[in-house]
């Protein structure tokens, strides 16, 4: 508390100012310890990993396949595979994703329906993951014949993906002012052209953050993919949508649970090489948004 | 020569906020008609009928009739998009769209579909020049519109609707953010612009109000109490609430 004296100066440290500064200092140092505690593991986890892992990376363990029961070799398939995944679940997963927030946003009328649709999508983000890779091998793999395959794990990724993409974007597209779209309805713009030309430029990065983080956890994922599309060992890469494929997450589990012998350094060089392509991804989420933000006109 | 003939209009929203009973009006030609009251009186929600701007908002009752010219505005199957391009308004707090201050006056010009460069220049030019801002902005048009000041922001969007060569121009207080000198420019500017167009004006202050009136309508709670020629209004009001309101006893 600050006090004033009798000619209304403010006082800064009134009374016993050693004792309450030495408490301020205790209190500072017990808050920076407390962050330091969560921050700890997280790094330690990200060096650990990279000192046990680097020694594995090289250019031939990153581009070769995996020979003598996956226990030598490169990671190659599992690398492209898992690209492949991401890419599918981006192909289902975006445009649904954005077209469904677009209309949640800008169309739908706030009602009891749409009140129902918006804690259906919450929810749905709370799912475990496993669940949703039941639901691919029900759906997908049996039900609709598309077999152990990209699609099939695309389709259950997209919808582990889609309530993260939806709720994003609908948030970005809510960020814009609404007055910006008042203005433009007032100069003879229909309702889509104010979306198209006003309001989703302006909440594209935030969408496109959205996004990223979405994909990001979608190709970091086991447990859909098990039984969907991730295939143990395939001696080259898939060449259709419906081929099983290898991916990263898949084979780092198998390698880590399923191998007797497996060779430590492989295992944690294919952990690097995930924990890279996820890290980027999100490197380049925070960048888009952080320069948007010093970008916005509003 | 009356501009737009309201009758018998009567608006309820659906929250049961504000709402209009009976409005019977009529807008002159070539001059600045004032709409004046205290808050919710609901001089706005009568501008945002004369563009159909109200169609953003939750309506649940209009009826009467509402006239521009020939075009019955309340009919549900007009072209809203040509009745707003006819009808331009500029609001309270000036928003200027996130992009150069150029592209802020061709926006509604390329949704019409005027592609032409030159055209569109010259459109620039012309409304700059009738809002009052031309040698303020001329040599940084390709600048963002939100580096402007709130004065310079506020002639950019009556710009922008003079830019659509409206026959209307509606005004919700237009200046209530803005400092004397600017609201000065404003409201000159308006006083030109009266030749070319039909202005619907909702002041900030009765002051203003009186100031640029040349007809004027006092909103009470969703009633219009009293109408007449500006200077007469102002000088002698008949009913005993616009005087009290004047003279400032209430609001």
């Amino acid at each position: 508390m600050a006090a004033l004296d009798r000619q209304g100066k403010l006082l800064i440290n009134p009374g016993s100012s050693d004792a309450r500064l030495a408490r301020q200092k205790l209190g500072f140092s017990c808050l920076t310890l407390i962050t330091l505690v969560t921050v700890i593991p997280i790094l330690s986890v990200v060096i650990y990993i990279l000192v046990k892992g680097l020694p594995a990376i090289s250019w031939s363990f990153l581009t070769t396949f995996p020979y003598d029961g996956v226990k030598q070799g490169g990671i190659f398939p599992a690398i492209v595979g898992t690209f492949f995944l991401t890419l599918g679940t981006a192909i289902f997963s975006v445009p649904v994703g954005i077209g469904a927030a677009i209309y949640l946003s800008e169309y739908a009328p706030e009602s009891r329906w749409t009140g129902i649709i918006r804690i259906a999508i919450i929810n749905l983000a709370g799912i475990p993951s496993v669940v949703y890779g039941l639901f691919g091998l029900g759906m997908f793999v049996i039900f609709l014949k598309f077999g152990t395959s990209i699609l099939a794990g695309s389709l259950t990724l997209s919808i582990m993906t889609l309530p993260v993409i939806i709720s994003t974007a609908e948030e970005a597209l809510r960020a814009v002012p609404q007055s910006f779209r008042v203005v433009s309805i007032s100069v003879g713009a229909t309702r889509w052209q104010t979306i198209r030309r006003i309001v989703l430029p302006q909440s594209l990065p935030g969408i496109i953050t959205g996004v990223i983080l979405g994909l990001e956890r979608a190709a970091g994922e086991t447990a859909p993919i098990l039984f969907t599309a991730a295939s143990f060992f395939l001696p080259r890469l898939p060449n259709s949508p419906l081929d099983p494929t290898m991916a990263l997450p898949y084979h780092l589990f198998v390698i880590s649970t399923q191998v007797p012998g497996m060779p430590v350094k492989i295992q944690y060089g294919t952990a690097l090489v995930l924990i890279v392509f996820v890290l980027g991804m999100n490197l380049i989420a925070t960048t888009i948004r952080s320069r948007a933000r010093a970008h916005r006109q509003w | 020569m009356i501009k737009i003939l309201i009758e018998h209009l009567n608006l309820q929203y659906s929250d049961g906020k504000e709402s209009l009973r009976d409005i019977n009006l009529e807008i002159p030609a070539n001059e600045i008609t004032v709409l004046f009251g205290p808050a919710g009186g609901g001089k706005s929600s009568l501008l945002r009928i004369f563009n159909r701007l109200n169609d953003l908002a939750d309506v649940k009752l209009i009826s009467g009739k509402v006239l521009l010219d020939d075009t019955d505005i309340l009919d549900p199957m007009i072209d809203v998009i040509s009745l707003r391009r006819r009808v331009g308004m500029v609001f309270a707090r000036p928003v200027v769209l996130p992009m150069s201050i150029r592209s802020n006056l061709t926006y509604g010009l390329e949704l019409a579909g005027e592609k032409r460069e030159m055209k569109l220049d010259e459109a620039v030019e012309r409304s700059l020049v009738q809002a009052a801002l031309w040698e303020e902005v001329k040599d940084r048009l390709n600048e963002p519109a939100i580096s402007l000041s709130g004065g310079q922001q506020q002639r950019l969007c009556l710009a922008r609707s003079l830019v659509l060569k409206p026959e209307v121009i509606l005004l919700d207080e237009p200046t209530s953010g803005l400092d004397p000198i600017s609201t000065g420019k404003v409201e000159t500017t308006l006083h030109e612009l009266k030749q070319t167009y039909t202005i619907v004006l909702v002041p900030h202050s009765v002051q203003q109000a009186a100031r640029v009136a040349d007809f004027a309508g006092f909103f009470l709670q969703g009633e219009l109490i009293e109408k007449g020629i500006g200077k007469e209004l102002f000088i002698n009001p008949k009913d005993k609430r616009t005087e009290d309101y004047i003279m400032g006893r209430f609001g």
